[in-house]
């Protein structure tokens, strides 16, 4: 188990080593040079030259890379073109909105998911697993943003339940900081927790025609007890691969939601940089990004281990 | 007194008729094995008493555990009797058990779910039946993982659990089917001894007749969902009354006149090979282990030869068959066809290529389903330089179909709308096509009905007799290999360890693992002919 621990680690960081190499060359490659950007077209020379140091621009890209990837190791991301401030301060404030935003949504869809996906599994073919699959369907079918104006107006307009935007930040309590982020997990979590039931059901239904689950019954289980105890653990593997995709697709792309919201997370922050030309916010935000999944994908490969004792001793 | 009856079951699922008026009875400690070919109804009397039906069944008739009804009982109640009165034990060992959970854990649920014993007397009884079958704990500790045991050791854990709570019935569904002849052997002795030591009735389903006659104290033949014929093994076996259960027997023990071999010049010559694959590193720096799969193996293939090759699972056929057809390079020792290497440069070498075909075990995996015979035959055609085309094709195809026993009709047929036996046919078309030079079988009969196989075997010998077929035959039934091949080798663990005449070998063995090669197959008694 510590040798597959470790072997996935040493991927971990080959990866984000040469992720970094290609998110500084990509976006080294687009044009544009943002000293003269931020200064204008009728900018001095030597303000311009003064900037560009300033900047850490005017040494060998080589070094600029390394300059980049040891400032990063120590949490500096640099200085934002447009608004001066570090960058890392700029993430930090996001993160503190996008990272609990995503997690409550994946907390909540898992929720869901998991009870519909094993009920309809149960009841294949009855109208209990129809009714599920038809739910699911359109949890897929419909985009999060209708859920989230859905919510809005039901939830905020009419009910009065939650606000309709904004965030009120986490100094007047962590419960006061939930509630706001409530409605926005909603949406993220519906659409998600759909794809997530129908992927639990596949999967447990091809368990179920498994031979080890006749044997199961053969030995006087219910069909219940055996569905439990020899079924659902071993659906778990796809139900991972999905959770651990769904996670890194809600950290970052949640922009819309974050739109509709007034929320000031991740996605908003990529945004505004990529229109204003900031391209170390971008370089970051993507790096910490690519950071992100990477780490949850080492995660989830560990979860593989622990439900299947077949990976823990192949090494 | 009688453990199991049976009366007047009758089963259909979705109204097709599956079983109509089957009988049998079993008493304490007595075996009953049901025996027929595939689709005969066997296997869904076996899950008709356990209750375990497909979804759509209906059952009528009775069936009395101990004097009481169990067909058409709640299911609640049903669950009390499974794995506590009546205990079933599986075909497949590679996937009966839960890869997820320790042996230990899955045979201690059978004691728990009944909630015979509390947990720390449930685990006692867990190793103490994990020792009768012969997974002592200190060898085999109950938190091993079913990934890490053989076949035949996970089928000794099927049966710990079917018997952890000593059921008064077990039931075994071809229980040996996927085991090795010496592990077969080992297994049968191991239900053999349960039956007599706990007293319990065995239900023992099997397509097996050299198994049958061997183990059971009554026979049940079963066709097409009726029992043909029944009765005590002895008198059974003397007095056959049925065509079918005569049929049976006969093609069981079928055995083929092959022609002589004409010429004795060499066309495969297999010199010292040796074909090694890297096993994982034990740890970060050590230099990877080496498995030896075949280890210097060495022999000659005349032409018109009929060569057989045996050996339990792991020996090493497939790896030294994968070498002969060109699929993969050896690290030393040469193969030769035709004096020409079959793998030359690092690249498998076309011009032998096309000499060679080979036929799968599988006849229904080996077909691509969307294309017709015709394309599916004529597929080795493209080894030639000059594929015949036009209204000489046809002919080919035509005549390579009539060869084998099917129809030029069948060309535009896709493999769906075949039975087992007419796709093996076809598989042998498709080998003959090109008129290769040698053939491989690669276990070619192993899945097939005794009496098709019978039907292949004869298919087989009129082929040798007019084409004069050079060909290997790899498989794990001996009694198969002794009739259609003229000469055999036995391999182990990478090595051949025994080689001459087919008849010699198997009558007077030399080498000790052929001895207990061939003592471990069961045999089917000489039947004297009334």
């Amino acid at each position: 188990m510590l040798r597959y621990a470790l072997k996935r680690l040493l991927s971990l960081i080959l990866s984000l080593a040469v992720a970094s190499v290609v998110i500084f060359a990509v976006i080294e490659i687009a044009p544009g040079d943002p000293a003269s950007f931020m200064l204008g077209v009728n900018a001095q020379a030597d303000t311009l030259a003064a900037l560009r140091a300033e900047l850490g621009l005017d040494v060998s890209k080589v070094q600029r890379y390394f300059n980049w990837v040891s400032g990063m190791l120590v949490g500096d991301f640099g200085t934002s073109y447009t608004y001066r401030t570090p960058v890392s301060q700029m993430i930090a404030d996001r993160l503190w909105v996008s990272l609990p935003l995503a997690l409550y949504a994946l907390t909540l869809s898992t929720l869901i998911a998991f009870p519909a996906g094993i009920y309809a599994a149960a009841r294949r073919g009855k109208p209990g697993d129809l009714a599920v699959m038809g739910a699911t369907q359109l949890g897929v079918a419909v985009p999060n943003f209708w859920f989230a104006m859905m919510l809005v107006l039901i939830f905020a307009i009419n009910l009065r339940w939650f606000n309709a935007g904004g965030f009120s930040g986490w100094d007047t309590g962590i419960l006061a900081g939930l509630h706001s982020l409530t409605l926005p997990a909603i949406a993220l979590a519906l659409p998600q927790a759909a794809i997530l039931a129908r992927v639990m059901r596949s999967a447990l239904l091809d368990i179920l025609g498994e031979d080890f689950m006749r044997t199961a019954r053969a030995k006087g289980l219910n069909p219940r007890q055996a569905l439990w105890r020899h079924g659902v653990r071993n659906a778990l593997i796809p139900v991972l691969t999905i959770i651990g995709l769904q996670f890194s697709f809600l950290l970052a792309g949640s922009i819309i939601i974050e739109q509709v919201f007034y929320l000031p997370g991740l996605g908003r922050l990529v945004f505004q940089a990529i229109s204003a030309r900031d391209l170390i916010v971008v370089e970051s935000v993507v790096m910490l990004l690519v950071f992100a999944v990477i780490t949850v994908n080492f995660l989830v490969d560990l979860a593989y281990a622990a439900v299947d004792p077949r990976l823990r001793s192949r090494t | 007194m009688t453990l199991l009856q049976v009366k007047d079951l009758t089963l259909g699922i979705h109204g097709t008729n599956i079983l109509s008026h089957i009988n049998l009875s079993i008493a304490p400690g007595e075996i009953v094995a049901v025996t027929g070919e595939s689709g005969s109804g066997k296997s869904m009397t076996a899950l008709a008493v356990m209750q375990l039906l497909p979804n759509g069944a209906r059952a009528e008739g009775s069936i009395l555990l101990d004097g009481q009804e169990v067909l058409n009982r709640p299911e609640p109640e049903m669950c009390q009797l499974r794995g506590s009165s009546i205990g079933m034990v599986f075909q497949e060992p590679m996937t009966a058990l839960n890869p997820v959970k320790t042996i230990g854990d899955q045979v201690m649920e059978t004691i728990l779910i009944h909630k015979a014993m509390p947990p720390a007397g449930a685990r006692e009884r867990a190793k103490e039946v994990l020792n009768r079958v012969g997974l002592p704990p200190d060898k085999f500790p109950l938190s091993r993982y079913p990934h890490e045991l053989s076949g035949g050791q996970r089928q000794r854990v099927v049966i710990a659990m079917a018997i952890a709570l000593r059921p008064r019935l077990l039931i075994a569904d071809e229980p040996t089917t996927a085991l090795d002849v010496t592990t077969q052997a080992q297994i049968l002795d191991l239900l053999k001894g349960l039956v007599k030591e706990y007293d319990m009735g065995l239900l023992m389903i099997t397509h097996d007749l050299a198994v049958v006659a061997d183990l059971a104290d009554q026979i049940v033949v079963m066709r097409q969902g009726k029992v043909v014929e029944t009765g005590a093994t002895g008198h059974l076996l003397e007095h056959m009354q049925h065509p079918y259960t005569r049929m049976l027997f006969d093609a069981s023990g079928h055995k083929v006149t092959l022609p002589e071999p004409v010429s004795s010049t060499p066309l495969l010559e297999v010199t010292d090979v040796v074909r090694e694959y890297r096993l994982p590193r034990h740890h970060l720096f050590a230099a990877p282990a080496q498995q030896r799969a075949v280890d210097h193996v060495s022999f000659t293939l005349n032409k018109g030869e009929r060569l057989g090759l045996v050996g339990e699972s792991g020996c090493g056929k497939s790896t030294l068959t994968r070498a002969i057809l060109g699929l993969e390079q050896v690290q030393q020792g040469q193969i030769l066809l035709d004096g020409q290497p079959v793998f030359a440069g690092h690249k498998p070498n076309l011009a032998v290529r096309r000499k060679m075909q080979v036929v799968f075990q599988d006849p229904y995996g080996s077909f691509n389903p969307r294309h017709r015979v015709a394309r599916l035959i004529t597929e080795p055609l493209h080894l030639l330089d000059h594929p015949p085309a036009g209204s000489e094709r046809q002919d080919r195809i035509a005549e390579i179909l009539t060869a084998v026993g099917l129809g030029p009709d069948d060309a535009n047929k896709y493999v769906h709308e075949f039975s087992g036996g007419q796709r093996q046919r076809i598989a042998i078309a498709r080998a003959l096509i090109i008129r290769p030079a040698l053939i491989v079988f690669d276990e070619a009969v192993s899945a097939l009905d005794v009496s098709v196989r019978a039907q292949i075997l004869d298919l087989l010998a009129e082929l040798c007799a007019a084409y004069d077929l050079t060909y290997l035959f790899i498989s794990h039934d001996l009694s198969v290999v002794r009739t259609i091949t003229t000469r055999v080798m036995v391999m182990r663990a990478g090595k051949i360890v025994e080689q001459g005449e087919t008849e010699s070998v198997f009558a007077d063995p030399q080498h000790g693992y052929t001895q207990k090669l061939i003592a471990a197959a069961p045999r089917l008694p000489e039947l004297s002919i009334t």
